[in-house]
């Protein structure tokens, strides 16, 4: 192995302001590949899956792929891993930028925080100079007045850098570690691990390069790379110019766009009294958008370069805004459209990208804080919780209440220290769990399962719990990408999550972009790997890697106490049929797939996988127990 | 017969001048097809990756449309 990998892991021991180098495992990296994978497979070594998330015990990594600050289209990506405060889960939180890049350029594959310190403290790597720096000054402060102020102490114009905002600092369960001021590993809470551990911000300037085993074939196939994505229509006009958020309409037509907490599938101005048009893409594009925006290396651009102007109609000013940026940010993508807009019935543009940039800049993840906030909204309609609870009206649609509740979340204060506390928390308190939408503790993002069913069965067993991103079936069921199936049957579709699931597990593990599979296969990244690293992968490998990495995750999830009853969905989902629209008297029908996919998984009827399964895996030796 | 469609992201153009928020009614020959109807807006096939018939996916271009009918076509797009 003489390149992709730096073949570095530094490790950071706040406890004791201990920093070391390490000799990365090469065996694991080769079995694991890096990012969500390698990450993974230290997390699960090192720590103990019934720790306290917020303990120090608690471990943080942040881990790149072999692709990650090549020049590979889309090789931008680091993965968070650690123990999930939302839910307990091990999560692998993904994010792009600059950062990732960064960290490799310094010489590190991974950056392994262990401990918590005694004060506010950020981190700067600039090569193989690494201090632990005071950052008590920083502390209250939000993510990009942050990557401003140590931007300018540190006299580095390059300098990359990932923080927290309030929401980290004040342990909101589901608080993001952002970068680039835009861009989150945004769910499950690791925002609120850094705060935990009292880090404000790891400040990464690097001045090397990524090496490269085969550089002859290198060029050949990063070529072949970029032209596969120019080729397909996806990643070279829909994404580009239009960014996720085109999204709303193709959904919502679908009847498959989650509304009030899931009691509909659709906004439609006479069931709902909300336009899903006037938060479109179409018109984010028309009337928000200065540009598109790529990540380091990407050719797809996806990313929104959007603004409120003040003044005229603008209900919801951006007042935080650093000088740079005026009052422009990034975003929003078609899930926070979806979770400040749809769920919550706010067809406000403004009010939506208000509540995004807060959202970015008090360093929260949009989709947990929505969602949350919708099931505080149907309690309200419902008459479980009232103003002396929640100290303001509190109605679906409402877009101060939106706005206001985003800042009260991030701060703790009033209700928002019910809602910060996440979903599940919040319907338990108030006698209500059955209004909490998630699976394994943790809000679903956009997409019904009643309307899409392998979706369901990707929620019910992702292992991080509710989550699009470990098994992206709307790809195929609603997309027809890169085949069209049926969004409403359930057969074959416990196949397609396995192979999804395997297939991203991989893609996560490269460093480089879950996107680029709207417009390339596996294999096509089959010679960008081989070439970077000079392991001679097959594409069996590559899945079977894949494989590999959901099932650690599984067994991590199993040592920690879950179960395979915890497979499963809202009875919302599973009983109550949608009342409207073209998925009309749809619910899951989990139970016709689930068998299968435990079959197909090679696991025990109680979801636990086989002895079998783990040896063809290399995995027997990590049993559950 | 009339059907309404709907037209999104880059398709947008090819509305007729008429349309507002995105749709429009169209005038077809009973019996008419979501290819006909395709051809009759000038949108390249290729273009016209996702089509719903009232919320239906139908990938068969040559299905018969329904006085009534509502017709969201989209092009390749994709989010996450």
């Amino acid at each position: 192995m003489s390149g992709g990998w730096t073949g570095r892991v530094l490790r950071v021991d706040l406890s004791r302001g201990e920093i070391r180098v390490e000799p990365l495992r090469t065996d694991w990296a080769r079995d694991f590949i890096g990012g969500r994978g390698l990450g993974a497979r230290y997390f699960f070594e090192e720590v103990d899956p019934r720790v306290d998330p917020f303990a120090p015990e608690n471990k943080l990594i942040f881990a790149t792929g072999p692709l990650t600050g090549t020049n590979a289209s889309c090789g931008a990506r680091y993965m968070v891993v650690t123990k999930a405060p939302l839910n307990g889960t091990i999560t692998t939180s993904n994010s792009g930028g600059h950062w990732g890049p960064a960290l490799k350029f310094a010489g590190y594959d991974m950056l392994i925080v262990e401990g918590r310190a005694p004060e506010p403290v950020y981190l700067l790597i600039c090569d193989d100079q690494v201090t632990i720096r005071p950052a008590r000054h920083l502390w209250g402060k939000g993510v990009w007045e942050t990557e401003e102020k140590i931007r300018d102490e540190v006299g580095l114009p390059e300098v990359r850098i990932a923080s927290i905002g309030q929401a980290g600092e004040n342990l909101v369960r589901f608080a993001a570690i952002m970068n680039d001021l835009h861009r989150a590993a945004g769910r499950n809470g690791v925002g609120a691990v850094m705060g935990a551990k009292n880090l404000k911000a790891v400040a990464v300037w690097g001045t090397g390069g990524v090496p490269i085993a085969r550089p002859r074939d290198w060029m050949e196939a990063q070529w072949q790379f970029r032209r596969r994505l120019r080729e397909s229509p996806v990643t070279s006009e829909g994404l580009p110019q239009f960014g996720t958020a085109v999204l709303v309409h193709v959904i919502n037509e679908s009847g498959a766009l989650p509304t009030k907490n899931w009691q509909l599938a659709r906004m439609k101005p006479d069931e709902t009294g909300s336009d899903a048009e006037k938060i479109s893409g179409e018109t984010l594009k028309a009337e928000y958008t200065i540009r598109n925006k790529a990540c380091f290396a990407c050719t797809i651009a996806c990313g929104r370069v959007t603004h409120v102007s003040e003044g005229g109609k603008v209900r919801h000013a951006v007042t935080t805004s650093p000088r740079n940026w005026n009052l422009a940010g990034e975003g929003p993508e078609y899930e926070n459209i979806w979770a400040l807009g749809c769920d919550t019935n706010v067809d406000d543009m403004d009010a939506v990208i208000k509540a995004s940039f807060l959202c970015n800049d008090y360093g929260m993840d949009p989709i947990s804080f929505g969602a949350t906030l919708a099931a505080a909204m149907e309690m309200y309609e419902k008459g479980y919780i009232d103003d002396q609870i929640t100290g303001m009206p509190l109605p679906f649609g409402s877009a101060d209440a939106l706005v206001a509740m985003t800042e009260a979340t991030a701060l703790r204060r009033g209700f928002g220290k019910e809602l910060a506390e996440g979903a599940k928390r919040l319907c338990e308190k108030f006698g209500h769990p059955e209004l909490f939408m998630g699976s394994k503790g943790m809000e679903f993002p956009a997409y019904d399962a009643r309307a899409i069913q392998g979706m369901g069965l990707g929620y019910a067993t992702s292992n991080r719990g509710g989550c699009h991103l470990k098994g992206y079936s709307v790809k195929a069921e609603i997309l027809g990408v890169p085949y069209k199936m049926d969004p409403h049957a359930t057969k074959g579709k416990a196949e397609l999550q396995k192979k999804l699931q395997d297939s991203t597990g991989a893609i996560d593990a490269s460093g480089i972009c879950l996107f680029v599979g709207f417009g390339s296969e596996l294999d096509d990244l089959l010679p960008l790997l081989n070439a970077a690293t000079g392991v001679d992968y097959t594409l069996d490998d590559l899945l079977k890697a894949g494989e590999r990495i959901f099932n650690l995750e599984r067994l991590w999830l199993l040592r920690a106490g879950f179960t395979g009853a915890d497979d499963t969905l809202p009875e919302r989902l599973l009983k109550e049929p949608i009342p409207y629209g073209p998925s009309k008297g749809e619910v899951n029908r989990l139970h016709e797939m689930l068998p299968e996919y435990y079959r197909l998984r090679g696991w025990t009827e109680q979801g636990e996988p086989s002895a079998e399964k783990l040896a063809e895996l290399g995995l027997d030796k990590l049993r559950a127990g | 017969m009339k059907v309404t469609v709907k037209l999104f992201a880059t398709l947008r153009k090819y509305l007729p001048p008429d349309a507002t928020g995105g749709k429009a009614e169209v005038e077809l020959p009973d019996g008419a097809t979501v290819r006909q109807l395709v051809e009759r807006l000038g949108i390249p096939q290729s273009a016209a990756r996702l089509v719903m018939v009232d919320g239906e996916h139908c990938p068969e271009l040559d299905t018969p449309l329904q006085d009534g009918q509502t017709v969201s076509i989209f092009p390749p797009v994709a989010g996450g």
